[in-house]
């Protein structure tokens, strides 16, 4: 009897048909059949199958949640930091949390890890809740995570367990991601102006430079790296019909403004970045065919004053950056047996900046804590943030008066090449500009009878600055050290070196 | 039975021991306590005899923070190094006398000057020197004119200067001045003139 098997018939070269009614046994050793394809079939195949590679990964990928930041703004510095997410929390590092804030050093031996940042001492156990810190015990919201001697702490812990380690306050916003180190927040007030309802102004508390998108109906301010906080009602309405409302919202470490409106909008960045002004952009040029916007246009022609669009520009954040020298483990000379060099900085520091502020000059503290700051790093913001001008502040036991230094280039081995500057003496090109500084300061020092010197020094980071960079040395006005702490003393100077700055301002914005 | 006076010597002999003990641990707690630094390592006798002669050494005053030229006659060798270093070590005893215009930490000293072809000399110091340096952009300010602007002066051909801590390279002098790049001698040549002025 002939097996049902043989009762098949192979037709062509890949199909196997049975007759009606039948159905192939099932074989003891099933063995694949070969299946040939001609060469057309084959690429077609292929081409299937990378096409469906291919939507698998940008379906996965499109269903990954994005990468979640905590961002961080202090005095010191703001940078942002992964969120990592274990037994469905979310943790943050530790030790690269404290990192830019100080001295911090961590060491793990088993189960226990101990961080030192400055002078606290920090201890933790692998899966406990609970810490010590300064030996004093805290409570964490979840259990602490020890991977690979990194240590992980829970997201919530962050505001009870910081200010014990800073000795300071700190805000957490915890479902957007940001953290806000002592007092940074930044502030803003929106109003549609008041002679044109076509304008609206937001003011800023500190310079801003968000990045500004526009679609249709919409603008939008993306605030990465401000320490931007939310106004009394997230949802700002105006009596404008071109610019009805703004939305303020935060997320994932950024905070946003979205402006709505029913014309196209342009930005206008304005008083050394704390005023934005959104107003209707230019009609389109003729060619375009597009009607002339209802909106009547302007009565009055655009003011030498007012701010000048600049979508393409890069706004100055800052005209001066004011840089307290020393701090943190470098004390910098002791001046007597209590005072520090570094602590009479930072409060001149603070004093110069609020007089430059007061006369309307936007100024950044480089180092507005007792923190560790590497020239290096001093050279380096001082750069990014392209200020006019760039003001180190020293101290000294030794003389009378001030001293106001300019950079004593050192002996040039490298050369500049295209755009980029040899580090050494990045501030050659800028000498002519800080020795104009120097003596306007200085002229203004000798008008309130101080005793002044302008020298050059071989001082680190001047020769690293591009723009005009100058160091203040202040010594006491007579033999007594104690008067460098004296916040009339330091008065006098700092509303000396502010007026001397202010007096040359307009050839410091003229510079690159 | 044991006599009674010589139970008395041998009682105050034993008191004896115990407060030569005393006062002997005492004075080596006091040694350990000496610093280093007050050391002065410096030889005593100088090193070179023969012909002196007239130099010109840029000394600091710190009470008015400038710097003056001063003719000195010392007594210099024939090589070149040597006199570089002789020179040196001139202007540092001259900081280290109590009469001191511009005080240097005790101990202070050149370790040793190298003079390299084209125009570089290295100026290596001591740990003294820069250790015990006192702080200020200015008191700094004025060491580093001292020394290089004595060396150029007197040692031409000199066009760049690297100060080095121990034979190692340092980033400050005492927190202030950079010593990690070369110092270039006409830059210090224009400080010098700013500093022999008080303006």
């Amino acid at each position: 009897m002939p097996s049902i098997n043989r009762a098949c018939a192979r037709v062509g070269r890949a199909a196997l048909v049975c007759p009606t009614g039948q159905s192939p046994a099932p074989r003891r050793q099933p063995r694949p059949l070969p299946v040939r394809l001609n060469a057309r079939a084959r690429g077609a195949v292929h081409l299937l199958f990378r096409v469906g590679i291919l939507l698998l990964l940008v379906v996965s990928l499109s269903a990954a949640p994005p990468e979640k930041h905590l961002s961080i703004y202090s005095t010191a510095a703001n940078y942002s930091l992964p969120i990592v997410q274990r037994q469905g929390r979310d943790y943050v590092g530790l030790l690269e949390l404290l990192e830019p804030l100080g001295t911090v050093s961590a060491k793990s031996d088993g189960p226990r890890w101990r961080l030192h940042y400055n002078n606290v001492l920090g201890e933790f156990t692998a899966d406990k809740n609970r810490a010590r810190i300064q030996g004093r015990d805290a409570d964490l919201s979840a259990r602490f995570i020890l991977e690979n001697g990194r240590g992980l702490i829970p997201l919530a812990s962050l505001n009870s367990l910081l200010p014990r380690f800073l000795g300071g306050p700190v805000t957490l916003h915890e479902d957007s991601g940001r953290l806000f180190i002592g007092s940074v927040a930044t502030h803003f007030t929106a109003s549609v102006a008041a002679d044109d309802p076509s304008h609206l102004v937001f003011h800023f508390t500190a310079p801003v430079n968000p990045s500004v998108a526009t679609e249709p109906g919409k603008v939008r301010m993306t605030f990465n790296h401000e320490p931007l906080t939310a106004p009394a009602s997230p949802t700002l309405t105006f009596s404008s019909k071109l610019i009805p409302s703004a939305t303020y919202s935060e997320s994932n470490g950024t905070a946003e403004i979205n402006v709505t409106t029913t014309v196209p909008l342009m930005a206008g960045f304005s008083n050394d970045g704390r005023t934005i002004t959104l107003a209707p952009a230019k009609s389109q040029p003729a060619a375009t065919a597009t009607p002339k916007p209802a909106a009547p246009s302007p009565q009055n022609p655009p003011s030498a004053q007012s701010p000048t669009p600049s979508l393409l520009s890069v706004p100055r954040h800052y005209f001066a950056v004011v840089d307290a020298s020393h701090g943190g483990t470098d004390r910098g000379e002791a001046l007597s047996i209590t005072i520090a060099e570094k602590d009479v900085t930072l409060a001149f520091a603070r004093l110069l900046r609020q007089e430059l502020e007061s006369r309307g000059v936007a100024t950044l503290v480089l180092r507005d804590s007792d923190a560790n700051l590497s020239l290096d790093d001093r050279a380096f913001f001082a750069n990014t943030t392209h200020a006019a001008i760039y003001v180190a502040l020293h101290a000294a036991s030794s003389g009378h008066g001030v001293r106001i230094y300019t950079t004593m280039l050192p002996y040039a081995d490298s050369e500049d090449r295209g755009p980029f500057r040899s580090w050494p003496t990045a501030q050659s090109s800028s000498v002519p500009l800080s020795e104009a500084t120097a003596a306007s300061i200085a002229s203004m020092l000798k008008r309130i009878q101080v005793p002044v010197r302008t020298l050059t020094a071989p001082l680190r980071p001047l020769n690293n600055i591009v723009t005009a960079a100058i160091a203040v040395e202040v010594a006491p006005p007579a033999s007594d050290v104690s008067a460098l702490n004296s916040p009339d003393y330091q008065q006098l100077i700092a509303g000396a070196v502010a007026n001397g700055i202010v007096a040359i301002r307009s050839q410091l914005g003229a510079a690159p | 039975m044991i006599p009674r006076h010589f139970f008395i010597a041998l009682s105050i002999l034993l008191a004896a021991v115990l407060g030569m003990s005393v006062y002997a641990w005492h004075m080596r707690g006091r040694a350990a306590a000496t610093p280093v630094a007050s050391v002065d390592t410096r030889p005593v006798v100088p090193p070179v005899a023969g012909a002196t002669e007239r130099v010109t050494l840029f000394v600091a005053y710190d009470d008015i923070g400038i710097l003056r030229a001063q003719s000195a006659q010392i007594a210099m060798p024939s090589v070149r190094q040597q006199r570089a270093e002789e020179l040196l070590r001139a202007l540092i005893a001259l900081y280290l006398d109590k009469s001191s215009p511009h005080p240097l930490p005790p101990g202070s000293d050149i370790r040793s000057v190298y003079l390299v072809d084209p125009g570089l000399a290295v100026i290596d110091v001591n740990a003294a020197f820069a250790d015990g340096h006192r702080s200020g952009v200015l008191a700094e300010d004025l060491t580093v004119a001292s020394l290089i602007q004595t060396l150029s002066a007197n040692i031409p051909g000199i066009l760049k200067v690297k100060v080095l801590v121990e034979g190692k390279q340092r980033d400050t002098l005492a927190g202030h001045a950079d010593l990690s790049n070369f110092f270039d001698v006409s830059a210090i040549n224009q400080l010098t003139s700013q500093l022999q002025s008080t303006q």
